[in-house]
């Protein structure tokens, strides 16, 4: 490559950092069989074109309720489950079209941290084992330099070396999930998907949790995808939130925007339904209709118009031109033709702060 | 507007397990009341009673290897711990009822909808089957399923996690039972049918005049449904007031530290702030105060490491288990009790 050549892209480098993964329309389908021919009779778009940027050692925020995708994301993202389109970028290359070898050391440094600390450590293995054995498999360390590193690595997760000799369900929720990282930081990976990492720990120890991923992050400049529905958590942890419903991201925002000022109705009901711990509350409920439909069946057009309160009103306030009636769940109203009809994009609602929104009616 | 009396009161209720490694006691010493048409939050984490002292108060514990060494469970002035098997099934599903976690594995697979909420029914009632057949109609679209009728041949798994737990509550409520224990009941749900089935429970007990244990470990959810609250760890009730009283001034070290480790919503922290340490399993509980060892307002003082203390009312209608809560050394043990109700939550439908 020529100097010159050298030189500009030194300065693209400095101008725009370019994010450590990039996710383009990634699309993960799973086939519905039905008959004694197993014959396909149609799909459950499970993730269904999702796009988004994760930069180098932040936290990209993802969440969302049941059958949102959220989980299967994370998991198409790394190639634990078969994406059935589009492109998932690592540094600048395609993830999804290396093997072997090549897939291999990239797979060393996009890890992941799974939500069930019972089900994602073998139980037949001891915890020096089960830390140790991606040092081996990767021929990264072996023998006394592998134990030394297995002991430093527990320690820098607060446990104690001796542990590595015992067994998973000789521990506590809150310790396992503490393995489950310290196996993940041991091929010093720089981004890891975190899977509803803290949902089933305990509030006291799951601040742990949450600071110890936290203090790495600094220490090592790893970037999360975290990955939860506790939306109190989300935020403190998050430097940009993804909201998810029905295969789809529906707003996108830095943390702090997306929580004080959310602009997609989903989000609205959403922040609205955690109950807050203050007896005397300070905000308006906002209780949804319905239910979640299936992703195996979801609306026309906006998935959200079925239950969506701004549609409602919208259609109540214009002539009966513009809206079409509705009949969901025992009840009958009218809704925006738009809203039943028309797929809405993920567009810029705010250009100085980059906030986006799926909603023909959001501003 | 509630009665002087309590509807049920437990007092120095204490419940042990024999294991092959002798008696371990979940539950010790532990006393509380609940007035009619009061909503009473259990609230702790994992392991510090709260599912054991609820499934007591139905005598759902199995005996052996459970046991009840000692206290009262007085139900409308009954000790229900005195009842026969026969008379204690007459009172539950009937004046108490029960709703669990995981409306997937309380409800039967093999039997339709309809069958499980009129078998309640045709238990405690003496109706025929098309006036049961009836109420359970009723009891479904009071809890806000569309149409009830067609309903009712449906099986559980055809149903999803929100609409399960209609059912249950369905179930629990066909006999106009005085109290509801509801063990968890929306933690394994999505926080927008959360929010939909804390409404509904709210709707029918103001309805029904119908009082309410919620066992629960989001402070939330406490919060935004209780009138009164008890604080759980480690087999031990802590601290016990009014939820007002509870948020604005918590008393015992260990609620403290719930409330500081809790991320809010629309707070942006720095460093979330934790309690050290983790819950000791019963059987493994240091000796003296359990929470000692996790707690910083010890002060080094040998008292806490020696003495266990008990539930005293150190404020007026404020109860706590901490030898350095002020007022405590000079404070009454007694049975705690409120009768305290608040004003109820506005909600917006949309």
């Amino acid at each position: 490559m020529s100097t010159a050549a050298t030189a500009t892209q030194e300065l693209n480098r400095s101008i725009t950092t370019a994010p450590l993964v990039q996710v383009r329309d990634l699309k993960t389908y799973f086939p519905i069989k039905k008959g004694l021919l197993a014959r396909t009779v149609g799909f459950v778009k499970a993730v269904d074109g999702v796009s988004f940027d994760v930069q180098a050692g932040k936290t990209l925020g993802l969440v969302g309720e049941s059958g949102c995708g959220k989980t299967t994301v994370g998991r198409s993202l790394l190639r634990l489950i078969p994406a059935t389109g589009g492109q998932v970028l690592y540094r600048g290359e395609d993830f999804f079209a290396h093997s072997g070898e090549r897939l291999r050391r990239l797979r060393q440094k996009m890890q992941i941290i799974f939500q069930d600390p019972v089900g994602s450590l073998n139980p037949r293995m001891t915890v020096g084992n089960i830390i140790g054995e991606p040092l081996e498999v990767h021929g990264l360390a072996k023998g006394s330099d592998k134990r030394d590193l297995v002991v430093s690595l527990l320690q820098r997760v607060g446990l104690d070396p001796s542990y590595q000799s015992r067994y998973p369900h000789e521990f506590s929720g809150g310790q396992r999930q503490r393995i489950g990282i310290a196996r993940a930081i041991a091929l010093s990976p720089d981004f890891i998907v975190c899977d509803e990492p803290v949902s089933a720990l305990d509030v006291s120890i799951q601040s742990q949790v949450l600071n110890l991923l936290n203090d790495l992050q600094q220490e090592r400049n790893i970037a999360y995808l975290f990955i939860a529905h506790n939306l109190a958590v989300v935020e403190h942890f998050s430097h940009e939130v993804a909201v998810m419903y029905l295969g789809r991201i529906v707003e996108k925002a830095n943390s702090v925007d997306l929580y004080r000022d959310p602009k997609h109705p989903y989000t609205v009901s959403l922040l609205s339904a955690v109950p807050e711990p203050n007896p005397r509350p300070t905000k308006k409920r906002i209780v949804l209709k319905g239910e979640i439909p299936s992703p195996s069946n979801p609306p026309t057009g906006c998935h959200f118009h079925p239950r969506c309160p701004l549609t409602r009103t919208l259609a109540a306030n214009h002539n009966a031109a513009e809206s079409t009636e509705v009949k969901t769940s025992g009840e009958t109203f009218r809704v925006m033709n738009r809203c039943k009809v028309e797929l809405p994009v993920l567009e810029v609602k705010s250009a100085e702060s980059g906030h986006c929104a799926a909603c023909h009616f959001a501003d | 507007m509630a009665d002087r009396a309590p509807l049920l009161e437990v007092k120095n209720v204490s419940i042990g397990f024999d294991t092959s490694r002798g008696m371990i006691v979940p539950v010790n010493n532990v006393s509380w009341s609940i007035y009619p048409g009061q909503t009473f939050a259990l609230v702790g984490e994992s392991g510090c009673g709260k599912s054991v002292s609820a499934l007591s108060v139905l005598r759902l514990i199995p005996t052996p290897p459970g046991r009840y060494l000692q206290g009262e469970i007085n139900f409308e002035g009954r000790n229900l711990l005195k009842l026969s098997e026969s008379e204690m099934r007459k009172v539950r599903g009937k004046d108490i009822a029960m709703i669990f976690q995981e409306p997937m594995t309380s409800l039967n697979p093999v039997y339709t909808v309809g069958d499980q909420i009129m078998e309640a029914v045709r238990l405690h009632q003496n109706v025929s089957r098309s006036q049961a057949i009836q109420i359970a109609v009723d009891a479904l679209g009071d809890v806000g399923i569309a149409d009830p009728r067609a309903r009712l041949s449906v099986y559980p798994h055809q149903m999803s996690g929100g609409m399960r737990q209609r059912i249950m509550i369905a179930m629990a409520l066909a006999c106009q039972p005085k109290l509801l224990i509801a063990d968890e009941p929306t933690t394994a749900l999505d926080v927008t049918v959360q929010a939909q089935i804390l409404e509904l429970l709210r709707k029918l007990q103001k309805e029904r005049g119908m009082a309410m244990l919620l066992i629960t470990h989001d402070l939330g959810v406490v919060a935004e449904n209780a009138d009164v609250v008890g604080v759980m760890y480690a087999s031990h009730v802590v601290e016990y007031a009014d939820v007002n009283a509870l948020f604005d001034n918590p008393t015992h070290p260990y609620t403290q530290g719930l409330f500081r480790s809790m991320p809010k919503l629309g707070v942006k922290h720095e460093r979330l702030e934790t309690i050290p340490g983790m819950v000791p399993a019963p059987g493994r509980f240091p000796s003296g105060c359990k929470f000692h060892p996790r707690c910083s307002s010890m002060n080094g003082d040998a008292v806490c490491t020696k003495t266990d203390p008990n539930l005293r009312e150190v404020a007026p209608g404020h109860w706590a288990s901490c030898h350095h809560a002020p007022g405590y050394e000079i404070a009454a043990i007694t049975t705690p009790h409120l009768t305290y109700k608040r004003t109820p939550l506005e909600v917006m439908s949309g």
